[in-house]
């Protein structure tokens, strides 16, 4: 019994920095629903100059008064980003904002090491705190008890701010309408800008108060974010008490799973949130998303056409051109091409049931990386031939996107999206541990396509036939009867099904439709790179796709594959440089500020602009 | 505007500078292909330990008349990635061969893609065994020391105390569990009543410190297996020495002796664990070791890590094998490297073992003590793999492709 007492408060204090940084997270999204990848970022932050303040400061006040003025000092960073980042896309489309905040972690991962360099570096301990305290007989840190105590204090302060304050009027406020609040003459500027920094603020705490159990190191970025989405999902996005319970929830469940079933702990928590979110859509204390209530900023999409003369014409000169390319480049540039061509194809699949379909799915790696593995499953257990192991690549992923479409489809928005992250995740652990057949993340290697095909320029044609074959199949079928239903559903869901459309299915087919695609691409790139390891299911490879699409423009036909192949060249070539990260980061941002209609549709705006006025002057 | 401006002309900048920083001069090229961003402390010392021994061969006038030069390029960490930059260095840049990785699963792709494309791979950092034996294969060497060879020694000094149950923890993917079989099998053989009590597996750079340490305590061990390492090993030092868990217990740590992860703990590192690792500061007058030690400090102006050693041998090892085949195409290289003799090493004479593809380079072994404040190795011994090393017969039976 002792023993169970001493898990649970571990698991108690295990929660105190993850819900400082989760309610951080939660608030923002609440307010400007803003989708805040580099959330963990201001969390590292915290971690690094509380040790420099920690260091700086003299006497008693250092290490609690340090705490405090990290939290001040990640807040000011917080609004500098919010202002300078994402106050100029305010009105781009939904979720537009994340393809920014993950600029915003790659400029402070590379500003991060060319500050504090690359090693780790041990947290100060907290004054008078080392040691234990014996509880029933159980040792228990002195740390853990002060933070356990802590904890209940901040709940308090955030909810009496949220509660009772004039600022938490206008935050309760714009957390339901934030359209209403506006209207009724509150600068929503700088509510936005204070929110961001609280939340900032409070990430920053978070990762100094977790100092004397740790430390401060460039991957604890990365390495938190995973956990604060799900506390947030868990809890309801944007519920402050969703948050804490759910906090302590992960905290503790995650204690006990280490002791009880060690091998699960890469798992553990996105099944606890794929079990919750099935049972409550929205997670334990959040409510359901109104539809129209994001989305709807920016200019209306105008309808869809099939490429003009003009439009068919330069395709099919990029195409000539492409066909003719091995006449003239050298191996490498064809090796650049097929990757392009991979990651286009598993970008626009994507961009399917993103942009037409209205369906913002985090997972997308698990139809690509599955697609990949099938093939080379086959390959690796039973010599299957190539041609039929490619085959089998998209066969296997449009079936794995029915049985996970079928758990998701009914959820929307964000809840949506977190529950295919857990799913990818689960599939991710799969491959990973399940070494007798995957053979974890050594990998399956020695994947080559068959004779006639092993060669540059055969598998360059291989390739650019498939690639290219299943981008204008998907633009295709945008164009068909079953385009027009899956669009609206996406417009309108209530008029589309009084019309007659079943929108669930629809999307349920489309969804396993881009998953077929997916997994497509990854039979081409498992052949390409002749080997295949759990990294190409991670997370990471999702938000890849997801970047490029958005960047491309979510609202365009062909921003996937205009984004992919942006990516792919300008990211080949910033890696040659030495702080690459900060550049792609500043490229990403920069893009984001100057087109937030993504390339392809600023680009037809400006079109549009200019042929506006030459009609004009005509 | 302005900043996307400065950006693209700043590229474009660097762009121009790079190929005529290549070609100025005629060299030999080397692709180094490493995790340079994602896995910095681990990559920049293997990087500076490179150069440090290019400055040295081409100061003695390089290889075969001409200078030794590496292309250092960043894979992200990522498998496909790291083979289309090795393609890239092969047929675009005119390397003669590659080399890098820490990651085991690049490593692995890399090895593969050099197999299929008839190319040269030195895998320089990689532990993985399946590297040289289940996956094994002709254009594949490695330089590191295996995670089997390790553990096997760890377990022999295991053998001797009367300790009958052990707890292991190791971050839960390839090389740990790895890690944890090796320490098992070798620890079975010599002392078959052993019994392991207790199995934790914390997420890589995500441990749950206070659990983990509660879950071992809980199993009453006689004694403790740690392969955790890096900030994983820092907060279960501090929660396991906070708890009380490592008093009166010997515990064996897999690589916890290495600079690149004992000296961040500071004073707050553990004593009296029997570990693996580098003692570079308790190397003597006189030796190779030492000599390698001071012309690192003298040249980078920090102290040594065991990748500064490894990019050092690297670096050596290809100038050796260039130098023996006379040549610098692959065939030639292969066979250069297929029983190659590297003299003058900071553990004396490598040698590249013709059965496995296998250099002969070690580890030292010793207790971490805390001395003027610091985590140190003491009584350390330098002990040579081939007495943990499995058979040749077993070897030849594990590699399936010769």
């Amino acid at each position: 019994m002792a023993f169970f007492f001493a898990q649970f408060l571990t698991g108690l204090a295990n929660a105190a920095a993850l819900f400082l940084v989760a309610s951080g997270l939660s608030l923002i999204f609440g307010v400007t629903r803003i989708v805040n990848f580099a959330h963990g970022s201001f969390y590292m932050l915290g971690a690094f100059i509380g040790i420099v303040l920690m260091d700086l400061l003299p006497g008693h006040v250092d290490f609690w008064g340090a705490i405090l003025l990290t939290g001040l000092a990640v807040g000011l960073i917080g609004a500098v980003v919010e202002m300078v980042v994402l106050r100029p896309i305010y009105r781009a489309p939904e979720l537009f904002q994340l393809v920014a905040t993950f600029g915003v972690i790659l400029v402070i991962q590379d500003l991060a090491l060319m500050i504090w360099g690359a090693e780790d570096r041990l947290g100060p301990r907290a004054p008078g705190l080392r040691g234990v305290w014996r509880i029933f007989g159980e040792p228990v840190p002195k740390y853990d008890i002060v933070l356990i105590a802590i904890t209940p204090f901040i709940l308090f302060a955030l909810w009496y701010l949220i509660a009772r304050t004039r600022l938490g009027v206008l935050v309760r406020a714009a957390t339901q309408d934030r359209e209403m609040v506006g209207a009724l003459g509150v600068n929503q500027a700088w509510l936005f800008t204070g929110v961001f920094a609280l939340g900032s603020a409070l990430a920053g705490l978070g990762g100094a108060l977790q100092l004397p159990k740790g430390g401060a190191d460039l991957l604890m970025d990365f390495n938190i974010i995973g956990a604060v989405f799900v506390v947030v999902v868990i809890g309801g996005m944007g519920s402050l008490p969703g948050a804490f319970i759910a906090s302590v929830l992960i905290s503790v469940l995650n204690v006990f799973g280490v002791t009880y079933l060690p091998q699960s702990t890469l798992v553990l928590m996105y099944v606890v949130m794929a079990v919750v979110l099935i049972v409550r859509p929205y997670g334990l204390l959040g409510r359901e998303e109104v539809a129209g209530e994001h989305g709807q900023v920016g200019a209306p999409e105008t309808p869809i056409r099939p490429y003009g003369p003009k439009g068919m014409a330069l395709v099919a000169a990029l195409l000539t051109l492409l066909a003719l390319l091995p006449a003239f480049a050298e191996p490498f540039v064809l090796t650049l091409v097929v990757d392009m061509v991979v990651f286009a194809l598993f970008a626009a699949s994507l961009h399917f049931i993103l942009g037409s379909g209205g369906l913002v799915s985090f997972g997308h790696a698990a139809f690509f990386g599955g697609g990949a593995y099938a093939a080379a499953l086959l390959v690796y257990h039973t010599g299957t031939p190539m041609e039929l192991a490619f085959l089998f690549a998209p066969l296997a992923a449009g079936l794995l996107a029915l049985g996970i479409g079928w758990f998701c489809i009914r959820l929307t928005g964000v809840y949506f999206a977190m529950l295919t992250l857990a799913f990818s995740q689960l599939v991710w652990s799969l491959a990973f541990q399940w070494r007798s057949v995957t053979r974890g993340d050594d990998g399956l290697v020695n994947i080559w396509p068959a004779d006639w095909l092993n060669g540059s320029v055969p598998y360059y044609y291989f390739a650019l036939a498939f690639g290219v074959g299943g981008i204008l199949f998907l633009r295709h079928v945008i164009h068909a009867p079953f385009g027009y239903a899956l669009r609206a559903g996406r417009d309108s869901p209530r008029q589309a099904e009084a019309t007659g459309i079943d929108v669930k299915r629809v999307q349920f087919v489309a969804f396993a439709l881009a998953g077929a695609m997916a997994g497509l691409a990854g039979g081409i790139f498992v052949f390409s790179k002749g080997s295949v390891f759990p990294t190409e299911l991670e997370i990471a490879k999702s938000f890849d796709a997801l970047i490029v699409v958005f960047l491309g423009g979510v609202k365009t036909l062909a921003g996937g594959v205009v984004g992919a192949s942006f990516m792919t060249v300008v990211e080949d070539w910033l890696v040659r440089l030495e702080y690459w990260r900060l550049l792609l980061g500043l490229v990403i941002i920069a893009v984001v500020i100057v087109m937030p209609e993504g390339i392809v549709g600023t680009l037809r705006t400006l079109w549009r602009r200019i042929r506006h006025s030459d009609e004009e002057a005509v | 505007m302005n900043l996307m401006r400065r950006t693209v002309l700043a590229t474009a900048a660097a762009l121009a500078l790079t190929p005529a920083a290549a070609f100025a001069q005629d060299t030999i090229k080397v692709g180094e292909i490493n995790h340079y961003k994602r896995m910095a402390a681990f990559a920049e010392p293997y990087r500076k330990g490179i150069e440090l021994a290019l400055s040295e061969i081409n100061a003695d006038g390089g290889v075969l008349g001409k200078d030794l030069e590496f292309i250092f390029r960043d894979d992200q960490g990522d498998p496909a990635e790291a083979v289309k930059i090795a393609e890239e260095l092969m047929t675009r840049d005119g390397a003669v061969m590659f080399t890098g990785s820490i990651l085991s699963n690049v490593g692995l792709a890399l090895s593969s893609f050099a197999n299929e494309k008839k190319y040269l791979y030195l895998a320089s950092e990689p532990l993985a065994d399946t590297l040289v034996w289940k996956s094994g294969n002709p254009y594949t060497f490695r330089l590191r020391v295996s995670t089997w060879v390790q553990a096997a020694m760890l377990a022999e000094e295991a053998a001797k105390t009367d300790a009958v149950t052990y707890a292991t923890i190791a971050p839960n993917y390839a090389y740990g569990t790895d890690a944890v079989e090796a320490f098992k099998a070798n620890l079975k053989m010599l002392k078959p009543e052993v019994e392991f009590v207790a199995e934790q597996w914390p997420a890589l750079f995500k441990i749950d410190a206070g659990a983990e340490v509660q879950a071992i305590e809980r199993a009453k061990p006689d004694a403790i297996y740690n392969v955790t390492f890096g900030t994983d090993l820092a907060k279960f030092v501090r929660e396991g020495t906070d708890r009380g868990l490592f008093d009166g217990r010997p515990v064996y740590g897999l690589l916890t002796g290495e600079p690149e992860y004992l000296e961040p703990l500071e004073d707050e590192a553990p004593e009296g664990w029997f570990v693996t690792g580098f003692p570079w500061y308790g190397f003597e007058d006189g030796t190779p070791g030492k000599t390698f030690v001071d012309a690192y400090e003298a040249f980078t102006g920090e102290t040594p890590k065991i990748g500064s050693l490894v990019g050092y041998m690297t670096a050596q090892s290809i100038a050796a094998a260039i130098a023996k085949a006379g040549a610098t195409d692959t065939e030639a290289l292969r066979m250069a490297f297929e029983g190659l003799e590297v003299e003058n090493t900071p553990i004396g004479t490598l040698h590249y073992r013709e059965i496995d593809n296998q250099s002969t380079l070690g580890a030292w072994t010793g207790t971490t003590a805390v001395v003027d404040g610091k985590g140190v190795m003491v009584d350390w011994t330098y002990n040579d793999p081939a007495p943990y090393t499995p058979s040749d017969e077993d070897i030849k039976a594990m590699r399936p492709a010769e």
